[in-house]
């Protein structure tokens, strides 16, 4: 015989055994991300562009295609993805053009290294166009210190020249 | 003496650069100059014309099958650039079904449609509302419609069975007789 104690315990077995299976039972629902604000977005969606209408920011694009895009934006934020992964993701479905800033890879990288390569290389011919003018004038104050004499106008043999033929002319016009 | 001193001054203001540099930075002129040039002619070069032979691609469609133009040689190819934000696109999808439909059973012409940036949930949307069958995938990195160059959605090119544009449609098509008229002739 099983008393009205005996009972209520069974019962109370039974009810947490049926809690362990249900919660066994049911699939773990993964944490849902909170839906991302159109602020958060648009913070990735400004780092692109439309590729429809040209140099036009995602985020201010008014298309039906670009609200698409947005969307999708905002689906991707949710499944938790970083800001950089759905630009790579945008990258990888409709190409390189559709970012604000070319990604550092194959001839891209002309892009980041040849302009600061140009400038060095301009300073440096400046600094040398500098160095030269101002080199001749250093030594030019240096040589008219020195006592080496330069030819006077009287001893200059072309002056001379010039002297005689003017006499020779004077005689046989005179 | 005199010209002496004035050849040193001479030789002092014509200081030039070591060659290695010369050749280093006429090297990186150069190289930049053939950039700057392939690049213009790339987007000098106008899209594929009637009679050109079409470069191969490939398509990979939503289903995940990929599709390359190599393996079809010898049939005609129908390459439609549609995108479900595309309203022109729907008028036409329909007429496109229905052609594919009817050259299916044949065998030697294959219709491809290619999704221009577009986004996936929509575009399946778009391909289960005209109930499309023939393979639809999209233009990843517009490598495709880069290729031929296309001006807008809907645009549609048929290339022949030796590979070769045979015909070129922007805008929609407005009936099937449109698109036979344009298929039929390629066909034996």
């Amino acid at each position: 015989m099983i008393g009205k104690t005996g009972l209520l315990r069974r019962l109370a077995w039974l009810v947490v055994l049926t809690g362990i299976l249900i919660a066994v039972a049911v699939e773990p629902v993964s944490a849902q991300q909170p839906t991302p604000s159109d602020d958060d977005v648009n913070r990735v969606a400004k780092q692109m562009y439309c590729p429809v209408c040209e140099n036009i920011p995602l985020d201010v694009c008014p298309t039906q295609a670009c609200a698409q895009w947005r969307e999708l934006i905002r689906l991707k934020l949710s499944e938790g993805l970083t800001d950089e992964e759905i630009r790579q993701y945008f990258a990888e479905q409709y190409g390189d053009r559709v970012l604000d800033v070319p990604p550092a890879r194959g001839l891209n990288w002309l892009v980041y290294v040849l302009p600061p390569l140009f400038i060095a290389g301009g300073v440096w011919i400046v600094a040398r166009v500098f160095r030269s003018m101002v080199k001749p004038s250093a030594e030019n104050a240096g040589a008219s210190l020195e006592t080496t004499p330069t030819p006077s106008v009287a001893e200059d043999p072309y002056v001379a020249k010039i002297e005689e033929e003017l006499r020779r002319r004077e005689r046989e016009g005179g | 003496m005199v010209e002496e001193r004035i050849n040193n001054a001479e030789k002092t203001n014509r200081q030039t650069l070591p060659r290695w540099v010369v050749g280093l930075v006429f090297a990186v002129l150069i190289g930049f100059l053939v950039l700057i040039g392939l690049g213009l002619r790339r987007t000098q070069e106008g899209p594929i014309v009637i009679g050109q032979k079409v470069p191969y691609f490939e398509l990979k469609t939503f289903d995940g099958e990929v599709y390359h133009t190599q393996q079809m040689q010898g049939k005609v190819i129908v390459v439609n650039f549609w995108a479900s934000w595309c309203k022109p696109c729907e008028q036409e999808a329909f007429e496109l079904e229905e052609a594919w439909q009817f050259y299916k059973p044949r065998g030697d012409v294959v219709f491809l449609g290619v999704d221009y940036v577009d986004t996936e949930p929509e575009a399946k949307a778009f391909i289960q509302q005209f109930g499309l069958t023939y393979p639809n995938g999209p233009d990843l990195r517009t490598r495709i419609s880069q290729m031929f160059r296309i001006q807008g959605v809907p645009e549609t090119y048929i290339i022949d069975r030796e590979g070769r544009l045979a015909f070129v449609k922007k805008g929609p098509f407005l009936s099937v007789t449109e698109i036979r008229g344009a298929v039929d002739p390629l066909l034996p």
